[in-house]
């Protein structure tokens, strides 16, 4: 396959050189600031030469005809980093023990500064990425861009889309009130009734054949450890995938004929 | 003939490799290669399988479901249901106890083989749709589930909606005047016993081999 060349950042990034007269010698404190921050870049980019793959994701070639539908699947992924972000910080006053969950998350939302904005954001949060993801597949279907070479990227995003209904399953029981606790009754029930294997798959869901002292935690530790590094670590790939293989033209723009071809014609 | 393929010899002294000694067939740079796999191999298991074993632990694990008292005798008749809590998982507090409803077993309609563990019927509040909490509903007779419409008989068989077998049941027994409840149990359509199944199995037909009985509970031996 022929390589083709780095791109090169934006014109509008090069710096413009002086006028002759402009500054007279003098360093302005602006200069000082600017010469220090390509110093600092100089010298971290010397010792990674992390320029080239920066340029390489930053600067790539899009095709006529993007538009407001093809921000779908940043939009996820910053739903995503919105419920890791606020996760996290929940985790700071969040117990996960049957005995302590439900006042907790009542803690959190009545008497810590801004907890029930950032319960909310994490909570709406987790529904917003649910819409996006499926948004997102949506346009990727309807664009037929999970067509060659892109059938991995389209994998790996249902891979996605399988974790992050996990993630909102499990997610869904932290706060331990009645209709957490009996959707996930409801929801092992449905996992215990696939054949052969369902018994066995809730058995580990709950930890045991009851839903017992360890069902809480096994649930926390699934939704804020196992899976958010998953999907962390898919993510990325599906991102290096997307640069490497480019996105998709719309479907109803048509092949730009090559110039010569095209004056032949005339 | 020899085989063509074969031009080197297999013993290393053959080949002209410095160090070689005599009957050596594997080069020292193979050996070193396979070492590091086979230790990094090792490693790789050390931290993987005491993982996994620790998390797929408990299902393998049973746990001892003590006998409940719930109640004098006389409390329970056979013409209707006594809701009774007991406790289903300890330390958990609300969430680990549910609702048992007990009667006293009645010849003319219980038609299962009787025996020293069903002299009292004690009926899950387990829905076997999904899971969700049925009551007795004394006017009608029957159980109804909230959720999605179950509707149990007075035995706790299917009248309508989406379950798939009869309410579960627990092992009952008397001592010392005291009605006592024992572990779960899970009946087919014809009241038959199985070692406790998850809401949403079926136990007619090939059902008991499609949801197969986990190591976690079974019922009791003999029974």
């Amino acid at each position: 396959m022929a390589r083709l060349k780095l791109p090169a950042p934006p014109k509008s990034l090069n710096p413009a050189p002086k006028r002759p007269g402009e500054g007279n010698g003098t360093v302005t404190a602006k200069d000082a600031a600017k010469e220090a921050g390509v110093t600092v870049v100089d010298w971290v980019d010397e010792r990674t030469s992390l320029s080239g793959p920066a340029r390489w994701l930053m600067f790539r070639k899009v095709p006529k005809g993007t538009n407001w539908f093809y921000t779908l699947g940043s939009g996820t992924m910053f739903a995503f980093l919105n419920q890791a972000i606020t996760g996290v910080f929940l985790a700071m006053y969040y117990r996960p023990s049957a005995n302590e969950a439900y006042e907790s998350a009542r803690h959190i939302t009545n008497d810590v500064f801004l907890g029930e904005f950032v319960r909310g954001m994490h909570k709406w949060g987790s529904s917003v990425m649910v819409i996006l993801i499926f948004l997102h597949m949506g346009r990727t279907f309807f664009f037929g861009a999970y067509k060659y070479p892109r059938e991995l990227n389209w994998i790996i995003g249902v891979v996605l889309l399988i974790l992050t209904m996990a993630m909102a399953f499990t997610g869904y029981l932290l706060p331990f009130d009645q209709r957490s606790f009996w959707a996930t009754v409801v929801g092992v029930n449905i996992n215990a009734s696939g054949p052969i294997l369902g018994p066995y798959l809730a058995d580990f869901l709950r930890g045991g054949s009851e839903f017992g002292a360890t069902t809480l935690s096994r649930f926390y530790a699934i939704h804020m450890l196992l899976i958010p590094g998953l999907i962390a670590a898919l993510i990325g790939a599906h991102l290096y995938l997307v640069a490497k293989l480019g996105t998709t033209a719309p479907p109803w723009l048509k092949a730009e004929k090559a110039r010569e071809l095209a004056e032949e014609e005339i | 003939m020899a085989d063509r393929r074969q031009t080197k010899s297999k013993y290393t002294a053959d080949r002209g490799i410095p160090g070689a000694f005599e009957g050596e067939t594997i080069t020292r740079r193979r050996f070193m290669t396979g070492t590091v796999h086979l230790t990094g191999l090792i490693g790789t298991a050390a931290i993987i399988l005491p993982s996994l074993g620790f998390a797929l632990g408990p299902m393998f694990e049973k746990h001892p479901e003590p006998w409940q008292a719930v109640g004098a005798v006389d409390e329970f008749d056979a013409a209707t249901y006594v809701p009774k809590v007991i406790v289903i998982v300890a330390g958990i507090g609300q969430a680990g106890k549910s609702t048992v409803y007990v009667r006293k077993r009645d010849p003319k309609i219980d038609t299962e083989p009787q025996d020293q563990y069903n002299q009292f019927v004690a009926i899950s509040t387990r829905c076997m749709h999904l899971g969700c909490p049925v009551r007795f509903v004394e006017a009608a007779g029957r159980f109804i589930c909230p959720c999605h419409g179950g509707v149990y008989n007075f035995r706790g068989e299917v009248d309508g909606g989406p379950p798939v077998r009869p309410l579960d049941r627990f092992y009952t027994r008397t001592r010392n005047g005291q009605v006592e409840i024992g572990p779960r149990y899970s009946v087919n359509s014809e009241l038959k016993r199985f070692s406790p199944r998850d809401p949403g199995e079926t136990l007619d037909g090939i059902g008991p081999y499609l949801y197969p009985s986990r190591p976690s509970v079974r019922k009791l031996p003999g029974t």
